[in-house]
């Protein structure tokens, strides 16, 4: 599994533009249990994020992701901008230096992005939240990895565990964010953070897929 | 949706510079990142109070910047936390040497961008203090929720603790005053109706014609129960109780008493809820030595109230009456 320099930029132009495509279905989602921002936060930081890309474009890995992050965090607000933000630059962190990424690199890289938004947002497995789709998501990456999976399989794994856990948020009663106050009415509807999580891993797994 | 708006991603830069030429005298707006701070600032030789959160709250907090209360606001995005870099930028421009008081109200996106700034302008070698204000009770399963959140008590610490900073108390003191008035101060609110929130286009929650929240947030977020709508009297009741029920009051304290709209309820409604709610106070043997009736911390065009009461004593008593002088308070001056 290689995953290119062209390949992390051509995920993040994708994932832009999966999120303006679905900013109105994530503030649906958003204003049955929080507050209707998720979709346009995020779609203002992305569009910020997309128009400094080509300035790190002849850079490393690393450099691109905290590039990504620094952008998020100054421009999308709300709890999303801390967190996506924390997740890219951790992510960078653990690509520094890197001009292609290998399965374990990706699964690294990953492992570190999820551990920075577990150590910001202090949210746990099953409060409801985008933790809920990251972490089977890269469980399923490591157990493919280990299994030697070709890249494809790796990614399909990945995005497919975070689809389920993604899918599983919807029964569950949030305890973190403003959705915790809606207590057991936040049961029966899907995570907007998980949501937007999963399509994450998917724009990876759809411009990655050789 | 009917709003006064040009475009809903100008919202906030064209309110900011309505304020920049309404009030010249008071404020200076800055803008990329955008911040407001008194227009005297920095102040030597005072702590600097900041406070920030998403826009839609109106008067709060850039109403609150000037003399006697805050020394710098951050506006978000409507109803959105503001980022680290606004918040850092209007902690350098208002630093006078003292040290700076992030005054921060509980909501998971607020709290995490406020520490992040915080630790920015710690390395860049400001000395910075936190308060998260918390005093909503409508929140009951604190511990498995995010916890309170920061409502009506955020405007009275603003005041209070801008008017410690005026008098050159040091930053531990002006965070303890913002401690004990949070720890001493409760509220509850309600909503008649909805709130749209401009980029979403249509209302953040549906309720019908003849149902109303208690215990709504300034979001929107969802309260303690939804039911028909009951007279103003009954409504006061149901947001007292848990307010006198929960602590700190006891028969024979001094209370202030603020009565506040959330954007779409008219004073006079306001003031009958007031009049019930100064009724309820009293017959539970508190004194209401001090008040606030109006709208100051909102949720757009949200009809509905909120009530909060603070437990006072001699110090917070003067504290309330110093001068101030801003777009959103002005008194003594």
């Amino acid at each position: 599994m290689t995953i290119t320099r062209d390949d992390v930029i051509n995920w993040i132009n994708e994932y832009g533009r999966v999120i303006a495509e679905n900013k109105d279905y994530l503030t649906q989602l958003d204003s049955a249990i929080g507050d209707a921002d998720h979709g346009a936060n995020m779609d203002r930081g992305f569009k910020a994020a997309l128009a400094k890309l080509p300035s790190v474009a002849d850079k490393d890995i690393g450099t691109i992701f905290k590039s990504v992050g620094m952008t998020l965090v100054q421009t999308v607000g709300g709890a999303g901008g801390p967190l996506y933000g924390t997740f890219f630059m951790q992510a960078g962190t653990a690509t520094a230096n890197k001009m292609e990424l290998t399965a374990a690199d990706w699964s690294a890289a990953l492992e570190a992005a999820l551990s920075g938004v577990v150590a910001r947002g202090k949210a746990q497995l099953g409060d409801k939240t985008m933790v809920d789709a990251l972490t089977p998501a890269l469980n399923a990456l490591k157990q493919a990895v280990a299994d030697g999976a070709d890249q494809n399989e790796c990614l399909r794994r990945s995005t497919s565990a975070a689809e389920q856990g993604m899918k599983d948020t919807i029964p569950l009663v949030a305890r973190k964010g403003r959705a915790s106050y809606l207590g057991e009415r936040s049961a029966g509807h899907q995570d907007p953070g998980a949501t937007s999580s999963f399509l994450l891993l998917k724009a990876a797994a759809d411009m990655w897929a050789k | 949706m009917k709003k006064l708006i040009n475009k809903p991603e100008d919202v906030v830069i064209e309110e900011l510079k309505g304020i920049e030429y309404a009030h010249p005298d008071l404020v200076k707006i800055h803008y990329d990142p955008n911040f407001i701070t008194r227009a005297d600032a920095p102040v030597k030789n005072k702590v600097a109070i900041l406070s920030g959160g998403g826009s839609g709250h109106e008067p709060m907090h850039g109403g609150f910047v000037g003399m006697g209360m805050l020394d710098a606001a951050c506006p978000g995005a409507v109803f959105t936390s503001p980022t680290p870099d606004q918040m850092l930028e209007a902690t350098k421009a208002v630093n006078g040497g003292k040290g700076v008081l992030h005054i921060v109200k509980n909501y998971t996106g607020d709290i995490m961008n406020f520490e992040m700034a915080a630790d920015l302008a710690r390395a860049e070698g400001i000395e910075v203090e936190a308060v998260v204000t918390n005093d909503d009770v409508a929140v009951q399963d604190s511990l498995y929720t995010a916890g309170r959140r920061g409502v009506g008590i955020t405007v009275i610490a603003e005041k209070m603790c801008g008017a410690a900073a005026e008098q050159k108390r040091s930053l531990k003191e002006v965070a303890d005053i913002c401690r004990k008035v949070n720890g001493w101060g409760r509220s509850m609110g309600m909503a008649l109706t909805s709130c749209t929130v401009p980029h979403a286009g249509k209302p953040t929650f549906d309720l019908p014609e003849d149902e109303m929240e208690i215990g709504i947030g300034i979001h929107g977020e969802p309260g303690r129960t939804r039911m028909k709508l009951k007279s103003a009297d009954e409504v006061t009741a149901m947001l007292m109780e848990p307010i006198i029920n929960d602590l700190p009051y006891k028969a024979g304290d001094n209370v202030l008493l603020f009565v506040n709209g959330m954007g779409g309820t008219p004073l006079v409604e306001l003031y009958i809820i007031y009049r019930k709610a100064y009724e309820i106070a009293t017959k539970a043997g508190l004194k209401v030595a001090r008040n606030l009736v109006g709208p100051y911390i909102t949720s757009l065009e949200m009809a509905g109230c909120s009530i909060t009461m603070l437990k006072l004593d001699d110090d917070l008593t003067k504290l309330w009456d110093e001068p101030v002088k801003t777009p959103g308070l002005r008194w003594g001056v």
